[in-house]
């Protein structure tokens, strides 16, 4: 497999990007641009999180959104009771967010198929209930977060610039961790469980363990995007869990591609500038993106990445 | 080493197995002969707990197996080679082999992956290429070497000659026969009966579901009219 392939190209590019995103917005002089690609790399993270479980071992949650709300009330709660330490919020919301992946996981996946993607439809919006419940939280209003997490001076979430480079490098993070991930034995035995549990099983493997131990990974990494989208709108809110927000992260890995490491990277990218994009000509932009997300299933299976890999003749 | 007694095994209300008995000692290379749809695959799937059982016992290695998932069944030291190969299309060769590895530790001369590519160097020539780019010869020795590499042992194959070209097939005997000579136990289902009465020091007939005779390798040969009558040979 040559390096430098469009698919890798297009990756680094996305990164290079995204790096430098914050210079051109200082030099047109629009801070917009430093909103939108933060925003694109948080939920990036929660797209890449779904794209370990999905892409990769074949479970399509329809409830993945949730564990990016109880990140964000993780953070926004604490805010609340003036727990503002970053060191405490950000590890509670990972933790939390484990622990509830954990429970929906040993629920979820005793199903598979369809019956899969219901039961997690049911948990998240069962959250999102809970959510609008909270009324001491705001309920349906959601709930301000008057104050970052704060990392003693360490870094300055505060600071637009400071938290945009520090959701790079765990954007970055992610990516290496993913890609480890998906490489060692672990990988492997999700991926061929993905294919045939049957024969994963007869041959000595746990699958069940397997499977809950990816899905919780995933739904702690979620969880991180929770935090940090919970200090880039100072606002978390249930809609964060709605399933809807879920069905916008199946979305972004099927555009980047499904499968692939760096995939959901390049389609939440693309996913919100074709928003921003599309939203400008209409207020009913979804009736463009629409047949252009059909067009794309039909014609560019594997997504943008996949395109491009045919493109260069088949690998990866 | 296994130990089978009265396993009744069915699909729905439809029952297959009607008291299936075998055993298999350790060292011992035994065969499962009859015609197509007679249970020998359910025997198979039910040994190894893919199809649940509705009776009798399953015993390996003094422990009872019947009722374990099938993973702990494999884990306890049965290594399946199953009917139509069933490799991992979408991993490497080496990925397939590493990905399930197991049982290393208990092993006096355990598999590993050079162990493996030195038994089937065809296998360690395509060891970065998919699982689905190999031939069907390739994909045999592919399954039969993932089984292996569980380091099992008893080690079960289901019609692994099938299908494939004379050349293969030779190349699998030869195989079956070395691991017999290292003293490896191994059930085999398979129609070649010339090539199984070089290897088995026993078989077995079954005719719908259970077991109608059993005997030394030379008393089969010695009898064209049992294996006329239960193989159509």
């Amino acid at each position: 497999m040559a390096l430098l392939n469009a698919r890798n190209l297009v990756v680094l590019a996305t990164f290079a990007l995204l790096a430098l995103a914050p210079a051109y917005a200082a030099w047109v002089e629009t801070p917009f641009y430093l909103d939108l690609g933060r925003r694109m790399m948080i939920l990036a993270i929660g797209a890449l999180s779904l794209n370990l479980i999905m892409g990769f071992g074949g479970m399509i949650s329809f409830g993945h959104a949730v564990y990016i709300g109880i990140g964000a009330y993780t953070v926004g709660i604490c805010a609340f009771h003036e727990v503002t330490s970053g060191f405490v919020q950000w590890p509670l919301a990972l933790a939390i967010s484990a622990a509830v992946a954990l429970v929906f996981g040993v629920i979820s996946l005793r199903t598979r198929g369809v019956y899969f993607i219901m039961i997690t439809l049911a948990l998240a919006q069962m959250t999102f209930y809970l959510g609008i419940s909270l009324d001491q939280y705001g309920g349906d209003d959601g709930l301000t977060v008057y104050a970052p997490s704060d990392f003693a001076g360490l870094i300055d979430v505060d600071d637009d610039l400071s938290f945009y480079y520090v959701v790079f490098v765990l954007l970055a993070l992610c990516l290496w961790f993913s890609q480890r991930l998906i490489r060692s034995r672990f990988g492997m035995v999700l991926q061929g469980a993905r294919q045939n549990e049957g024969r994963m099983e007869a041959i000595g493997v746990p699958v069940f363990r397997y499977k809950l131990t990816a899905f919780v990974i995933a739904g702690t990494m979620a969880g991180l995007a929770g935090a940090l989208l919970a200090n880039h709108t100072d606002f978390v809110n249930p809609e964060m869990a709605h399933w809807t927000r879920s069905g916008d992260l199946i979305i972004m890995v099927l555009l980047g591609g499904m499968g692939s490491i760096a995939g959901p990277i390049v389609g939440a990218a693309a996913f919100l500038l074709l928003e921003e994009l599309l939203s400008g000509v209409t207020e009913y932009w979804q009736v463009i993106f629409g047949p252009f997300l059909i067009l794309v299933v039909l014609y560019a299976r594997g997504g943008i990445l996949g395109f491009l890999s045919r493109k260069d003749g088949g690998d990866g | 080493m296994l130990s089978v007694r009265d396993m009744e095994t069915s699909y729905g209300a439809s029952q297959v197995l009607f008291g299936m008995t075998l055993d298999v000692a350790a060292g011992e290379v035994v065969t499962l002969m009859g015609r197509n749809g007679m249970g020998k695959t359910t025997t198979v799937r039910s040994i190894m707990g893919l199809t649940p059982t509705q009776g009798g016992t399953v015993v390996f290695d003094g422990a009872r197996i019947d009722g374990l998932p099938s993973y702990r069944i494999a884990r306890a030291g049965i290594g399946l080679v199953p009917e139509g190969r069933q490799i991992f299309p979408n991993l490497t060769v080496r990925e397939n082999l590493v990905a399930t590895a197991h049982n290393r530790l208990g092993a006096a001369r355990p598999w590993t992956l050079d162990r493996v590519f030195d038994r089937f160097p065809a296998l360690a020539a395509r060891a970065g290429g998919m699982g689905s780019e190999l031939s069907g010869g390739e994909q045999q020795m592919l399954a039969i070497s993932r089984a292996l590499m569980t380091n099992p042992r008893l080690l079960i194959l289901d019609e692994a000659t099938e299908g494939l070209a004379p050349r293969i097939r030779a190349e699998i005997w030869r195989c079956l026969a070395e691991l017999k000579a290292d003293g490896q136990a191994i059930l085999v289902i398979d129609k070649n009966l010339a090539a199984l009465a070089r290897i088995a020091d026993r078989h077995y007939i079954i005719e719908k579901g259970a077991v109608v005779w059993s005997g030394s390798a030379a008393a089969l040969e010695a009898d064209p009219g049992l294996q006329h009558r239960y193989l159509g040979v």
